[in-house]
């Protein structure tokens, strides 16, 4: 499978088919191996390095589910093309930054990602659209049961896997979903939301992992702890709490269309309205308002079709995608601007103005009735 | 008594440790204490340090070298540093301090989730040994000679087995 392969068809996680797939965008299940008594990878000299992924590649290209897969030395990839399995969640931004010693693996349909030589010798990861983190889990651990049989990983009795960073050492795993919750931002309700999951021991971060802040009202939740749990307890518990979040973001959603139905059809018919007729955007502006674009096409105030239509622009009007459609090297901030606004503009024209009927009955609506 | 670690030298420093109500108890020569890191008082700065409690000072004044990972020679300095350690042979080098700083990471100090399936059978075997020692000491206490013979045996067939 080559690059081109592998941009032309998008993961299955970005056509969004899945259990809860209007406020869970994706699941992803991470585990984290190392080999024994081997230097970590930010820890061993580049030769060491280069050694340690010899031994690992051709394993892990021999993995089934890697069958026609994609396999490339980071050193062969360009910074676009870098930047490209960053937008698309296939790398991390840290392996990114990674070059000679360090490799990566995809899978055919992109749901398994194993990324080589990055913080930890061996990062692998499953990605599916929707509520399906125990699927994702059956995957990783498949490609994990096919590796410990071939890999000296470096397992203590005690502690569990070894890894780089003592956050992580135990079961390795790292079980995030990404979570799209407008109606809990608009009704301001989020905050509440973010403390009672971090009391409870789980994390709640922006839309691209650790130290970023939350775009297009994308949260992503994933578990803190590693050890002293089994994989199945860990996942359990995030299961359980996104389905409460889920049921919040549902009355959240209700709530607003009961109480502040102009708001809502106000902030909707808005960002319609400048998605296609803007002439510049920026990332940030794009992406909020894809959101609520979004959100008017779950409450079904759009038709259906525009569902897969925002989704695809939410990965399209990234930089580095931006970039590759207009086939330069280098873009200008106000060159990427105008090509995304070019791009939301044509694909937002041909969504029929929001069926304000759909969700209001008739002489109910349009700003008559008060908030309570 | 001989050291539990390399079984020749005589024990002269004797750890217990309790881990969730559990006992464990070794006996070190002082040899190998000093490489496990027991003896070492930088050993135990390394706790206060990793908990950021600003032992560096202690460490200094101490005159002593920096503890060392043997593998990777990786040292408390750098993981200070980074954040990260050099090897998983870090995790016994500097297990003390390690102990105290996961406590407050996790959720528990045993892993209790999957592991190798290979190593699960490994494990399985190291602890049969272990309890089987503790037999053969029975036994020998008791001068009940031939058993102590078979168990000897068959922990140096176990054993065998576990170094293939």
């Amino acid at each position: 499978m080559t690059f081109d392969d592998l941009v032309t068809h998008a993961g299955q996680w970005l056509r969004g088919d899945g259990p809860h797939d209007k406020i869970v965008v994706s699941s992803r299940i991470r585990f984290a191996r190392n080999l024994k008594d081997r230097p970590f990878p930010g820890w061993a000299k580049k030769a060491e390095r280069l050694k340690i992924l010899g031994e690992i590649q051709d394993q892990v290209a021999a993995i089934p589910a890697m069958d026609n897969g994609y396999n490339a030395p980071l050193q062969d990839l360009t910074a676009l093309q870098k930047q490209i399995l960053v937008e698309r969640h296939l790398v991390s931004r840290e392996h990114a930054s990674k070059s000679a010693g360090s490799a990566v693996v995809i899978s055919h349909d992109q749901q398994l990602s194993i990324m080589i030589n990055e913080e930890d010798h061996l990062r692998m990861q499953s990605l599916l659209p929707g509520l399906q983190l125990r699927e994702a889990y059956k995957i990783n651990n498949e490609a994990d049961l096919f590796l410990e049989d071939r890999l000296p990983y470096a397992f203590h009795a005690d502690l569990g896997y070894l890894t780089a960073c003592p956050t992580n050492v135990g079961t390795g795993l790292r079980a995030s979903a990404m979570v799209h919750l407008p109606g809990l931002v608009l009704a301001e309700q989020i905050n509440q939301i973010v403390n009672s999951v971090g009391k409870i021991g789980l994390a709640v971060r922006g839309l691209y992992g650790e130290g970023t802040e939350a775009l297009g009202n994308l949260f992503q939740v994933s578990n803190q702890t590693t050890l002293g749990e089994t994989e199945e307890e860990i996942i359990e518990r995030l299961v359980k709490v996104i389905e409460q979040i889920i049921e919040h973001e549902q009355n959240a959603r209700q709530t607003l269309l009961e109480r502040r139905a102009n708001m809502l059809l106000d902030q909707i018919g808005r960002a319609y309205g400048i998605l296609g007729n803007a002439r510049a955007i920026a990332s940030k502006e794009a992406l909020n308002l894809l959101s609520v674009m979004k959100l008017g096409a779950d409450l079904g105030l759009f038709p259906e079709s525009t569902q897969l239509a925002v989704d695809e622009l939410f990965m399209t009007t990234q930089p580095a995608h931006l970039q590759l459609a207009e086939k330069k090297e280098k873009l200008s901030p106000e060159e990427r601007d105008t090509l995304r606004a070019d791009l939301v503009r044509a694909k937002v024209k041909k969504i029929p103005e929001p069926d304000i009927a759909k969700v209001v009955p008739a002489g109910n609506g349009n700003g008559k009735k008060k908030d309570k | 008594m001989l050291c539990d670690v390399c079984q020749k030298n005589d024990a002269t420093v004797y750890l217990t440790q309790i881990v969730e109500g559990k006992m464990q108890k070794v006996n070190l020569c002082e040899d190998c204490a000093k490489e496990k890191g027991v003896s070492d008082p930088t050993g135990f700065a390394m706790a206060d340090l990793l908990l950021g409690l600003g032992a560096t000072q202690q460490i200094e004044h101490g005159g002593q070298p920096a503890q060392k990972c043997p593998v990777c020679g990786f040292t408390q300095i750098d993981f200070k540093k980074t954040g990260r350690l050099g090897c998983s042979a870090c995790y016994d080098t500097f297990a003390d301090g390690l102990a105290n700083l996961l406590k407050g990471m996790h959720k528990g100090l045993k892993h209790t989730g999957k592991m190798p399936a290979k190593l699960s059978r490994r494990f399985a075997m190291a602890d049969r040994v272990k309890s089987l020692e503790t037999d053969l000491k029975k036994a020998v206490k008791n001068e009940k000679y031939e058993d102590a013979a078979r168990l000897r045996d068959e922990i140096q067939k176990l054993e065998h087995e576990l170094q293939a």
